[in-house]
């Protein structure tokens, strides 16, 4: 039995414009232990699924299908329950260091408070935990910064904060929100090792969520390729960077800056923009920007093919597309 | 901690004085002759003269203001013109009723605007919110006094729970006097409390927005344990400020209460001034009124301190 | 900056509750003022004491008060008062503080300081406040009153126009108007002006409600507008005398004051919804 099992997932919001649908027919598995990467451009609603997962969408969001911990449906649990699950058992890192803290509390407070709310702990064995738990994620001198307020801290070591209160009650599953956007290029790779190594170390299982297939590549073992709400193409990571598959990943990899690739040659763009969630449109929704798109496309949503164990497509043009993987689709 | 404290106390300072010397000028270019006015307009110029001279109002105006501030240190505010009894004596009384009151009513606002706006931003767009938010836009239209003046028609007039007015003075007791304050503390809280309700209520919102009460709420904090742990703490800052503002206006709204009540405070010590021309007395008394609002103005700088430890860093 | 069109004006307008409810009852305001200037139902100067306090009736809708003057005829005259007071306290400061504010924000340096501390004094002495230590100089009196109420406007708008117009100086489009070479004075006229106009008509409103809430006040201190003349906190005062058996004349007054003042707060929050959307989406 997977520990996570999402099935037939659907977000919509509701705006002024109407409803948007920001998460469509989503499905994913990840095990116990196993790291799984979301990528996709943003506005693709990688975000909303993992605020979907935590059961954090904002009022306005009305969800449907099943998400499956261990297998108990969440969205049918009470909000209750889904307070004792959260920072328990799931924990999130999000985005942004800088404002995910409270910049009235100390860090140490901050760290502490899941250990009181989830563990009991009392405040001194709840200190001891948390000055642990501050070394472990490579602040130094946890005596002197578990004082320190957040502005006194480092976008890099603020990260930090998040990361060991999300760790603090030993989750099962750790959701990692864009963890290293919002930093510097040189911190970015610390704190992806850091997690990297804590996941590996605690057995965690990590969804890792990225528009930089670089960061997936490296640190998760599954992938998922979201464009326009819903998973284009899913399987093994080196399966699906050995053999690119869906046009649209093809495109991201294409778009990628490689190392060594000479100054003067532009990068290559997928053309046109993520789609209105509010106005979808009707068949494949990466139509409009797919340099392979069909009459077909424009009517009918892709089938999911399997392309090997576990690796995932849904394209109508998947033999073109493969094909075309040698001479590059976007040159 | 010190440095910020000394800037603050420095700022404060340096406003009492301001507010001194904008009180001192205003008062110069008042025309008329105080000697006049307290001999009357058939004195003859010499005992015109010899009073001017008594009163000291022949010495240069620096001089006088000099006089003036160092007599205030050592409370000695002058005589009255228009009593000749120490302005002291005039003063002391009325601050005994005056800042009760005025404490009185900023606690009542305060729960008021806490409770209200609280329940509004917790119960966002529902009914809740929408009729108390009518409410309170009707409330901040209400005139203070007209307000004091429908409580004394029912609670006195009609009901006849408590005194229409007056004050029946400390030596009667507590519960005499919490008797006769209630309804003028009343009238002053309700329409500040409702202003304030609304803009506790929209700074509540504002933070249920930010990153961090997301974070708390991924901690597994229900929404109530965020709101009194996470939320609330940051919303007051706005709301602090406001506070600060609004104790000036709760002071200037006493003296008008005052009259209404006929309580014998501050504000009807400075309207018989005011019809006395016995402007020592106005002076001292406006002094008074705009010190205890630079004084709340300081303790509300203290107060953010307390409540954002980023503002102690940015000064140091 | 695009400018809406006059069309999505008006039903932008019309789409706000606040701006039709506050605009319909300020209308209401305006015309009871100026029906008032040509004629009343009943006397409002005359004192007839055989006619003192008559029940409602046909010809007094609200009864007469203890002078036998008819209470709707002095409301809707009173209404005059209130509206030259707002129109006339509001017009002293918004003319001097906005001069003030956008003198500070073009010059700042020693400028900007010396009016904002100025300012910061002035906090210390609320409309009440320094109305009483303005009339204890030159005398109570309806225009004193309103000179008071006008002084303590300055500040308010002052401050309100440094702070917003500071922000604009900061933006490209006032940058590059520098570059041009656009003296201080033709970038204030020609950019600050018109991007903190908004900001300026919605404070307008709101301080047109103070002065009338501070006027009323003043009146009924006896400090504002003298007898003969009715105003609203005037009238206030003397039912209150009366308030053991003619409670209803201290009613009539305070609800046309409050709803006045409803009607102008209303008016400035439809006004924020109109001009700037940004501003309201925040709320």
């Amino acid at each position: 039995m997977a520990l996570l099992e999402v099935e037939n997932l659907n977000v919509d919001l509701s705006t002024a414009m109407g409803p948007a649908r920001a998460v469509r027919n989503l499905n994913l598995t990840l095990d116990r232990g196993q790291s799984l990467g979301i990528v996709g451009e943003s506005g693709c609603g990688k975000s909303m699924t993992a605020l979907a997962l935590m059961g954090l969408l904002p009022e306005n969001a009305v969800t449907t299908g099943e998400i499956r911990l261990s297998n108990e449906n969440l969205l049918k649990k009470s909000e209750r329950d889904l307070c004792s699950i959260r920072g328990n058992r799931m924990a999130m890192i999000f985005q942004e260091p800088m404002t995910s803290l409270n910049p009235v509390h100390s860090v140490g407070r901050q760290i502490m408070e899941p250990l009181r709310l989830h563990r009991g702990l009392s405040k001194t064995d709840a200190k001891k935990k948390a000055l642990q738990l501050m070394d472990r994620v490579g602040i130094p001198n946890p005596e002197e910064r578990i004082a320190n307020f957040p502005h006194q801290l480092s976008g890099g070591q603020r990260q930090r904060v998040m990361i060991a209160i999300a760790l603090s009650c030993e989750p099962d599953i750790l959701i990692a929100d864009e963890p290293t956007t919002a930093l510097d290029v040189t911190i970015q790779d610390q704190i992806l090792e850091l997690i990297h190594n804590l996941v590996a170390e605690e057995g965690m299982a990590l969804i890792l969520i990225s528009h930089d297939l670089g960061v997936i590549a490296e640190n998760t073992e599954k992938v998922a390729v979201m464009y326009g709400g819903t998973v284009v193409e899913s399987g093994a990571t080196d399966q699906i960077f050995g053999q690119l598959s869906h046009p649209y990943t093809q495109g991201l990899f294409a778009a990628m800056p490689k190392l060594g690739m000479s100054r003067n040659k532009r990068l290559t763009t997928i053309p046109g923009t993520v789609p209105d969630l509010v106005n979808l449109p009707s068949g494949c929704t990466f139509t409009d920007r797919c340099p392979l798109a069909s009459n077909i496309c424009k009517e009918t949503t892709p089938p999911i093919e399997e392309l090997g164990p576990a690796h995932t497509v849904a394209c109508h043009n998947l033999k073109k597309a493969i094909e075309a993987r040698s001479t590059g689709l976007y040159e | 901690m010190s440095v910020f404290f000394a800037k603050r106390f420095l700022t404060f300072l340096a406003t009492l004085v301001g507010a001194s010397i904008v009180i001192f000028i205003v008062m110069e270019i008042l025309p008329g002759d105080p000697a006049l006015v307290i001999l009357g307009v058939d004195a003859t110029d010499e005992a015109v003269l010899a009073l001017t001279k008594e009163l000291g109002l022949d010495r240069p105006a620096l001089e006088r203001y000099f006089s003036w501030i160092s007599g205030m240190m050592q409370g000695d505010l002058g005589i009255s013109y228009a009593y000749r009894v120490p302005v002291w004596e005039l003063v002391e009384g009325a601050l005994k009723i005056t800042i009760p009151l005025a404490i009185l009513a900023m606690t009542l606002s305060v729960i008021l605007a806490l409770v209200i706006g609280l329940y509004a931003a917790a119960n966002h767009n529902k009914i809740g919110d929408v009729s108390l938010m009518g409410f309170s836009q009707l409330g901040i239209s209400v005139p203070n006094f007209w307000l004091a003046i429908l409580l004394i028609l029912f609670f006195a007039v009609n009901l006849r729970w408590l005194p229409a007015g007056g004050f029946p003075g400390w030596e009667e007791g507590i519960w005499a006097c919490f008797k006769a304050l209630i309804l003028p503390a009343l009238a002053l809280a309700t329409v500040q409390g409702a202003m304030l309700a609304r803009i506790t209520r929209s700074s509540v919102l504002e933070v249920f927005r930010e990153d961090y009460v997301r974070t708390a709420r991924a901690k597994g904090l229900s929404q109530r344990r965020t709101l009194w742990g996470h939320v609330l703490r940051n919303s007051m800052i706005p709301v602090l400020t406001a506070m600060g503002f609004q104790f000036a206006n709760l002071l200037a709204g006493t003296v008008v209460i005052e009259n209404v009540f006929h309580i014998p405070g501050l504000g009807s010590t400075v309207l018989k001034a005011i019809n006395n021309r016995d402007t020592i007395v106005v002076e001292n008394v406006v002094l008074l009124l705009a010190g205890m609002v630079v004084l709340t103005n300081f303790v509300v700088d203290l107060l953010y301190a307390v409540i954002d430890p980023r503002l102690k860093a940015h000064d140091i | 900056m695009s400018r809406p069109s006059s069309q999505s004006f008006v039903s932008r307008c019309l789409n706000s509750r606040s701006f039709v409810v506050g605009g319909l009852m300020t209308g209401f305001l305006l015309s009871c003022a100026i029906i008032s200037l040509f004629w009343t139902p009943g006397e409002v100067y005359d004192i007839t004491i055989a006619d003192r306090f008559f029940a409602p009736s046909a010809s007094h809708w609200f009864g007469t008060d203890q002078f036998g003057r008819d209470i709707v005829s002095l409301l809707m005259t009173g209404t005059q008062n209130s509206i030259t007071v707002g129109v006339v306290a509001v017009s002293i400061g918004l003319f001097t503080g906005v001069t003030l504010g956008l003198t500070a924000s073009a010059q700042r340096g020693w400028v900007e300081e010396l009016i904002m501390r100025l300012s910061d004094f002035s906090f210390a002495f609320p409309a009440i406040l320094s109305a009483i230590m303005i009339t204890a100089i030159l005398g109570p009196g309806g225009v004193n009153s309103i000179i008071a109420i006008g002084i303590y406007n300055v500040p308010v708008f002052a401050r309100l126009t440094r702070g917003t117009a500071n922000a604009i100086w900061t933006r490209e489009y006032v940058m590059a108007a520098r570059a041009a070479g656009k003296g201080k004075f033709r970038i204030t006229l020609e950019h600050v002006l018109p991007n903190i106009r908004s900001i300026i008509i919605v404070q307008i409103t709101i301080q047109f409600a103070i002065a009338i809430l501070a006027e009323a006040a003043l009146s009924y201190l006896g400090l504002g507008t003298q007898p003969p003349n009715p105003s609203w906190g005037r009238m206030l005062n003397e039912a209150q005398s009366l308030m053991f058996f003619q409670p209803m004349q201290a009613i009539y007054p305070g609800v046309a004051i409050a709803l006045a003042v409803f009607g102008l707060n209303l008016l400035g929050d439809g006004l924020r919804d109109v001009l700037d959307p940004r501003l309201s989406r925040k709320r």
